[in-house]
């Protein structure tokens, strides 16, 4: 169920100079939440900003109770979010979405993802390596060596992990789905989770299609509410008519989708 | 202390609804807040057929407020009545179904099925500022809102409000052409048309280019409409735009409304209709109001 809490900050970490995670007390959403699902955030008890942040849910301890999420300031709503200290309360909605990651028993999957989509990611490696006994290879790409983050995290959940930046700073240089593609040649994996930039998405997605490959993309789109009543963060069906699109929408019938599913 | 309220013919436990398009057929709400605690809900925006809106982004925050073109986005009429209306009819709560269309027959068509159905009333939606037909067409003019309106009227005999848009240079015409299309109350103020700009790419933020505006920065503006239009005619009024509480409320009821539609609120957080019947009590209770009635209209200007 989803609920509406005022969640308090016990931790919170500058991974970047505008890349924070924070770790909330929020019992009843750890308890519920799936991997890809995300919170919705107030960041401050006011009516400017007026709208909630969606934020993806990175990592969720069970046990504990706690969230953690992760996210880079962008605007107004997410420079207050990062002047919010330990022991201060957040309002947070969640968990939202219903399309989650799938966690099943693969031979081998893929894990791909691109700057700050990767959090998301970190949950779904999780706990698949905690629940299945799949071999997860997890392909991270980033622009250069000063925007990697979460490297021996995501080292701890996989076993493979690739780095990849733009300028080859760090890692391997290039895309990660150029790396992806040239494993494909040797192991096919049974399935490929993707998150990240458009570009990156659509790659992947084109990819999956074309290869027969089964394939988990988690979109984005600007929302107003997060609970499926605005109906604003609209994405268009693949099964629609030239003439007549259809829509569904990001935080009703996502965040994750089928890549057969979605034209992005 | 009574909160109970007849708005244009349907009774309501207080006089707090939420808006149409901000609160979809009411499920979304259900995990926050107590339905049967509303005094009605207006639904989405609904058509004779399904419509499927506009290309996103459809959203667009601004300084408290927020741009939208959905675009009527919303599942038609016939899965409606199948699926929402019976969810709906478990609460305690007053049904006033939005009804949208792109031409006059759509809107007689719609509302001969509406007449049909278990509901407390009709929201007739000629103020959408995201559709190219209908809606807005009819819904600027004195003529335009008589016409539409009393087609309407002649082949629905439940309470008829009509929605009414900010987009005009004088909004008492409308609503006297609500009024004498025999209309039993309109609504005001469905969203102000407006737009925002990418600076870095150069192109509006919504692929629509124009979108409604909404939220606390439309008050004001809400609050002087309705105050006008209360001074023009003699049907009642369920005012809206920008209400996030108590004392929002009050202010549109001081103004003329008899009762008011929490829209963008609702997204603010997913209680603020709940906070906002708390907050009309205990504005009763700090000014000794027996009767929520008597207040309305009861601004005295300067």
């Amino acid at each position: 169920m989803k609920v509406n809490i005022k969640a308090k900050i016990v931790k919170k970490e500058k991974l970047k100079e505008d890349i924070y995670k924070y770790a909330v007390e929020a019992k009843q959403i750890a308890n519920d939440a799936k991997p890809g699902q995300f919170i919705d955030v107030r960041v401050i008890d006011n009516i400017e900003p007026l709208l909630r942040r969606p934020i993806s849910i990175y990592n969720i301890d069970k046990e504990a109770g706690i969230l953690e999420f992760i996210f880079q300031v962008k605007g107004k709503g997410t420079e207050i979010l990062a002047k919010r200290e330990i022991g201060e309360e957040i309002d947070i909605i969640g968990p939202l979405g219903y399309g989650t990651f799938e966690i099943k028993d693969y031979e081998n999957v893929a894990i791909i993802g691109g700057g700050i989509g990767i959090f998301p990611l970190y949950e779904l490696a999780k706990e698949l390596k905690e629940k299945t006994n799949t071999n997860v290879h997890i392909y991270i790409g980033f622009r250069s060596k000063n925007f990697v983050v979460l490297e021996e995290e995501f080292k701890k959940v996989s076993d493979e992990l690739t780095i990849t930046t733009d300028d080859g700073s760090y890692g391997i240089q290039g895309f990660s789905i150029n790396e992806l593609k040239k494993d494909v040649e040797k192991k096919m994996p049974n399935k490929i989770y993707a998150c990240g930039p458009l570009p990156m998405l659509k790659a992947v997605q084109e990819y999956a299609i074309a290869k027969n490959i089964p394939c988990e993309i988690s979109l984005e789109e600007k929302m107003g509410c997060g609970i499926g009543a605005c109906l604003g963060c609209a994405v268009k069906t693949a099964r629609s008519p030239k003439d007549a699109p259809e829509y569904w929408h990001v935080c009703k019938a996502g965040p994750v989708f089928n890549a057969k599913d979605v034209e992005i | 202390m009574n909160t109970e309220v007849n708005l244009a013919g349907i009774k309501m436990k207080n006089p707090v609804t939420v808006a149409s398009g901000t609160f979809g057929y009411g499920r979304e709400f259900a995990d926050f807040i107590d339905l049967n605690k509303l005094g009605g809900i207006c639904t989405k925006g609904t058509s004779l057929k399904p419509r499927s809106g506009n290309k996103p982004p459809r959203v667009y925050e601004t300084p408290a407020g927020m741009l939208n073109a959905i675009g009527l986005q919303n599942p038609g009429v016939e899965y409606f009545m199948n699926n929402d209306l019976p969810y709906l009819k478990k609460f305690n709560t007053a049904i006033i179904v939005n009804a949208c269309g792109s031409t006059i027959e759509d809107y007689v068509e719609l509302a001969k099925v509406l007449n049909t159905l278990d509901i407390d009333g009709v929201e007739l939606n000629l103020s959408c500022p995201n559709v190219k037909a209908g809606c807005l067409a009819f819904g600027t003019t004195y003529e335009g809102v008589k016409e539409v309106t009393s087609k309407v009227r002649k082949v629905l005999d439940k309470p008829l409000i009509v929605k009414l848009t900010p987009n005009v240079t004088d909004i008492t015409s409308p609503a006297k052409g609500a009024q004498d299309a025999e209309a039993d109350g309109v609504s005001l103020i469905n969203t102000l048309l407006g737009m925002s700009i990418d600076i870095h790419k150069r192109r509006p933020h919504l692929a629509n280019n124009t979108g409604g505006l909404s939220g606390p920065c439309v008050k004001p503006v809400a609050v002087r409409m309705v105050y006008q239009v209360s001074q023009a005619i003699d049907i009642p009024i369920l005012g809206l735009g920008g209400i996030t509480t108590g004392e929002d409320a009050i202010e549109f009821m001081l103004a003329g409304a008899t009762a008011i539609s929490i829209g963008t609120g609702n997204f603010i957080t997913p209680d603020t209709s709940i906070k906002v019947i708390e907050g009309i009590e205990h504005y009763m209770k700090q000014y000794e109001i027996d009767d929520i009635n008597s207040i309305v209209g009861t601004v005295q200007m300067n």
